[in-house]
């Protein structure tokens, strides 16, 4: 008998597949869509979960209630999983930086102190710097 | 806007009925969570179940301004013959296939309803359609969505559309019994009528169960389940009832 983790479904005792194995056939369960939220118009989709659905436009209907219900929405995108390729995690090595190679990353940049230097200089007021210190001051 | 006798009892009525359609259906709905066919779906009939609870709130409110009781009076304790719901909400949930359609065609006709109360004449009521709009657009969405799906997924499920279907038919034109105040509402431009709603809701479905590969009953065969707008119901309204009030009248002078 096939078992779930449904006790609805082990009350339906389907027979177990012919291998003996207990699973689900294929589209006994619906495919998923993964779900992309964006709150404001032109802010950036953002991926949020999946859904099952039956079909592209089943996955937004229940994709607006998981996942737009309690938070500010303004569009949502659904894509079948199986269309999403992925990098493997056996290759996740591809995303790892030589420590000396550190110049490649923005933050190895020094560069504030000239930009001050040539500010005071020039007379340009630091507006963050104001900021800052209107901040302490509050 | 003051209203005379007669007015004022045309009034309630109308409102009585709409929101009473929602609480009943909503309640009706609710008693699917926990049961729904995935749980994505479980989630969303049940907030769209709730929806149809809050809206049923509101209007209990207006109501409440015109000189009725509280809403939570109003919902948790009036006899059955009180009601002014139509029979298509109170049949109990059977299968999803009854209650998808159910919805689907309770759906429109709210839609639509709604519509026309966009400028009632009744500001509160006005208010509310407008508030509602994007609400009862969603839950428009979700049957259509729903009824074409299983309409025409695969013969099993096309076959139980049908009969869902023609099972809920008669009992939907139920929702557009015409009110023995119809005049007065049309004359305050309360709302335009029963006759006119049920058109323009005949309009909307046919195209979209027509997508859907289903079939409207042959207008000989319609016959219209009255009774519910006056206050005769079915058999399974009173036993609902007293499930839904059980907790409150516990306690009714609780706070919540």
């Amino acid at each position: 008998m096939k078992k779930s983790i449904d006790p609805r479904i082990n009350r339906l005792e389907l027979p177990a597949n012919e291998d003996g194995k207990e699973v689900l056939d294929e589209l006994e369960q619906w495919e998923t869509y993964e779900v992309f939220h964006q709150k404001k118009r032109g802010d950036q989709h953002v991926h949020v979960g999946i859904v099952h659905a039956a079909s592209a436009e089943m996955a937004l209907l229940l994709a607006k209630e998981q996942y737009a219900r309690r938070r500010q929405t303004s569009n949502l995108w659904v894509v079948k999983t199986r269309d999403v390729t992925a990098t493997s995690y056996d290759d996740s090595d591809i995303f790892e930086t030589t420590p000396e190679k550190t110049y490649r990353e923005a933050s190895d940049y020094y560069c504030m102190d000239r930009i001050r230097k040539y500010q005071q200089e020039h007379g340009i007021k630091d507006r963050k710097e104001d900021r800052r210190k209107k901040k302490e001051s509050a | 806007m003051q209203y005379n006798e007669t007015e004022l009892k045309a009034v309630k009525e109308f409102l009585y009925k709409i929101a009473d359609d929602q609480l009943i259906i909503g309640h009706r709905n609710s008693e699917w969570t926990g049961l729904g066919p995935l749980v994505e779906e479980d989630i969303a009939f049940s907030s769209i179940a709730q929806d149809k609870i809050g809206q049923a709130q509101h209007i209990y409110e207006i109501l409440h301004t015109l000189g009725e009781a509280d809403a939570d009076t109003i919902a948790f304790t009036r006899n059955a013959a009180d009601f002014k719901s139509c029979h298509l909400v109170e049949y109990p949930i059977g299968e999803y296939d009854f209650s998808l359609m159910r919805n689907f065609l309770f759906n429109h006709a709210e839609k639509i309803r709604f519509e026309m109360l966009a400028d009632t004449s009744l500001e509160q009521l006005a208010k509310l359609a407008k508030k509602y709009r994007g609400e009862i657009k969603y839950h428009t969405m979700h049957s259509d969505t729903w009824i074409t799906q299983l309409g025409r997924a695969n013969e099993e499920s096309h076959a139980r559309m049908q009969t869902a279907l023609n099972e809920t038919f008669n009992l939907a034109l139920g929702i557009f019994e015409e009110s023995e105040f119809a005049g007065n509402l049309k004359e305050l431009n309360i709302f335009e009528g029963e006759s006119a709603l049920q058109n323009r809701w005949l309009e909307a479905i046919t195209p979209l169960l027509e997508k859907a590969s289903l079939v409207i009953p042959e207008r000989s065969a319609w016959q219209p389940v009255y009774g519910g707008r006056k206050g005769y119901h079915t058999e399974y309204l009173e036993p609902m009832l007293e499930e839904m009030g059980e907790v409150f009248r516990l306690d009714p002078k609780a706070e919540w």
